[in-house]
């Protein structure tokens, strides 16, 4: 508490450290304590419990074997390599966006446009954007159409279908690569440009400026945010659900099958799911906080 | 900045041609299908059809509600705190900002049912039931929804109020209203929530932009919400089209709105599921 009043009267020595308020002042947090453990801890807790429970309460560890089953982890697998590969892809084309609307040279409405833009289509994603994008490159979408009217070719010859994984992950895309966007602009913003006049003044070329400086800095930042992708296609429910109607087991649907479904569901298993999806979601913020860290020694 | 002098690259133009491609086509086809529903011509029926329905108008109210709720509580909970926290805990910021990122470890899905594992059943403290199962009455249902939708805004609104707060003088505007004798509430209600107010629209469109499609917690909780209700229509023809666009036309006002607020405030983070 001392140290606190101390930091207070530095910053503003108008402020009256009076001890009373002080000492009470810890009261004016309660309410969002108790919001955050009725309605954030608990849950997450109570779900932690359940999954070492069976039907009548008793201590078990069969929902942890079962997470082992062989159609668990392959939900587990399908929802990591879909999210992973949205993550890298999303941020990849993103940060190339991010790139040309900073330091690309590109009239500055191009830059407005394209973050009010990915603004809206980060948030655009669930049982709409399913049915966007059957009606672009579904069955009968415009796209398939076009394609196959214009030019001949059949794409779903060619092996492409929207209701598989790779179509999903075009799916995912359009609110990856805008998130990526909006996350990575302000840290190549904080690029600074004496950085770059200092290479130039030491002979340095372009590419010796990525190469040594820019890309080291910005790549915790870039790995970073395609952590927070991760998390962010991890946890999607209602786009794969609209759009494959359940067939591609990713995990989430998985769990909602335990937890409510046909004949075969166990809701303690359904709980033993979950825990397994919260653990690789704090690993991947752990991995992030930490990249944040190193990022945040450079930039700002 | 650092490079004002250069020339545009055809690279930049070709990543942001690719961009808007990604980004319009969907829209355009989805358009284009919704004016299908007449044969031979371009006609408005699929909307028509779509918007008098009785379901869309009461699921879309419902969400709209539910909008407001989440966006009046969250913001009763979270301004008070964060005014707080800058004027008086500042140590505690740390734990705070942490707390309100916790969400992103917590998916929809996993909220739900934690929730509905923990309220489901009549709630004990100590092993004595003090409440009945709130899934039990749709008011209090209601209130596990509305609780839920607070939880997933969290790091918006929370974010969003917060860098409104850096941005004003908190500590002076505190003292001069309490040198002319105001309240604890009223520095709150007259002072510190007008001086957030574009803080706080930010905020709020964004929690709007959120909850109006929610998907996860309204189906598992019931509720007879506007994400669920775009998914059983799913098997229509010409009308899921329709919504996706109307819904599409909603998102993008809201986000236009928070745009015009932050014009200068760059990288404003938003997401959704």
């Amino acid at each position: 508490m001392s140290k606190a009043i101390s930091i207070d009267a530095r910053d503003a020595p108008l402020v009256r450290p009076v001890p009373r308020t002080i000492s009470w002042a810890w009261l004016g947090v309660v309410p969002f304590f108790l919001f955050a453990i009725l309605f954030m801890l608990l849950p997450s807790l109570s779900l932690f419990v359940g999954s070492f429970q069976d039907k009548n309460g008793a201590f078990t560890f069969d929902n942890i074997i079962g997470l082992f089953r062989p159609d668990i982890l392959n939900s587990y697998l399908l929802s990591i390599e879909i999210s992973a590969v949205t993550a890298i892809g999303g941020g990849i084309f993103g940060f190339l966006l991010a790139y040309a609307v900073t330091l690309g040279g590109l009239p500055k409405q191009v830059r407005t446009g394209l973050m009010t833009f990915c603004g809206v289509a980060s948030n655009f994603a669930g049982v709409p954007l399913a049915f966007a994008f059957i009606a672009t490159l579904g069955r009968a979408g415009l796209v398939t159409v076009m394609l196959r009217n214009l030019f001949g070719i059949f794409l779903y010859d060619t092996g492409f279908n929207l209701y598989n994984f790779w179509g999903l992950s075009v799916v995912y895309m359009y609110f990856q690569f805008p998130l990526m966007v909006l996350i990575i602009t302000p840290a190549i913003d904080g690029l600074k440009r004496e950085w770059r006049e200092a290479t130039e003044n030491l002979g340095g070329t372009g590419w010796h400026y990525w190469r040594h400086i820019a890309f080291p800095i910005l790549l915790p930042s870039i790995l970073g945010t395609m952590i927070l992708l991760f998390g962010n296609a991890f946890g999607a429910v209602a786009t794969a659900y609209a759009l494959t109607g359940g067939s591609l087991q990713i995990i989430t649907l998985k769990i909602g099958q335990q937890m409510r479904g046909d004949v075969l569901h166990n809701a303690n298993l359904g709980y033993a799911l979950a825990f397994g999806m919260f653990v690789i979601m704090a690993l991947s913020l752990l991995g992030y906080s930490v990249l944040q860290r190193r990022s945040e020694r450079w930039l700002r | 900045m650092a490079a004002m002098t250069k020339r545009a690259s055809p690279w930049s133009w070709l990543w942001i041609g690719l961009g808007v491609i990604y980004f319009f086509v969907p829209l355009l086809a989805t358009f284009e299908f919704s004016l299908r529903a007449q044969k031979g011509f371009y006609s408005l029926l699929a909307y028509q059809n779509a918007l008098g329905d009785p379901g869309f108008i009461f699921s879309f109210s419902f969400s709209a509600v539910a909008a407001v709720a989440t966006i009046v509580f969250g913001f009763l909970l979270i301004v008070p705190t964060a005014y707080w926290v800058h004027l008086r805990l500042p140590r505690l910021r740390p734990i705070i900002e942490y707390i309100t990122l916790a969400p992103f470890v917590i998916p929809p899905i996993i909220l739900v049912f934690g929730l509905i594992k923990s309220y489901g059943s009549p709630v004990r403290i100590f092993g004595t039931p003090v409440l009945p199962p709130l899934t039990n009455t749709a008011l209090t249902t209601h209130i596990l929804l509305v609780a839920g939708y607070i939880v997933l805004s969290l790091p918006y609104m929370y974010r969003a109020v917060d860098v409104g707060l850096r941005a004003i003088d908190v500590r002076t505007l505190t003292e001069a209203a309490q040198s002319l004798g105001a309240s604890w509430p009223t520095i709150l209600f007259r002072v510190i929530f007008p001086n957030l107010r574009v803080a706080l629209i930010s905020g709020a469109f964004l929690a709007f932009a959120l909850v109006i499609g929610e998907f996860v917690l309204a189906t598992y909780l019931n509720e007879p919400a506007y994400g669920p209700y775009l998914n059983l229509i799913g098997d229509k023809t010409y009308i899921p089209e329709a919504l996706t666009i109307v819904t599409f036309a909603l998102t993008w006002f809201a986000m236009g709105v928070i745009q015009f607020l932050s014009r200068g405030a760059p990288g404003q983070l938003v997401t959704g599921r």
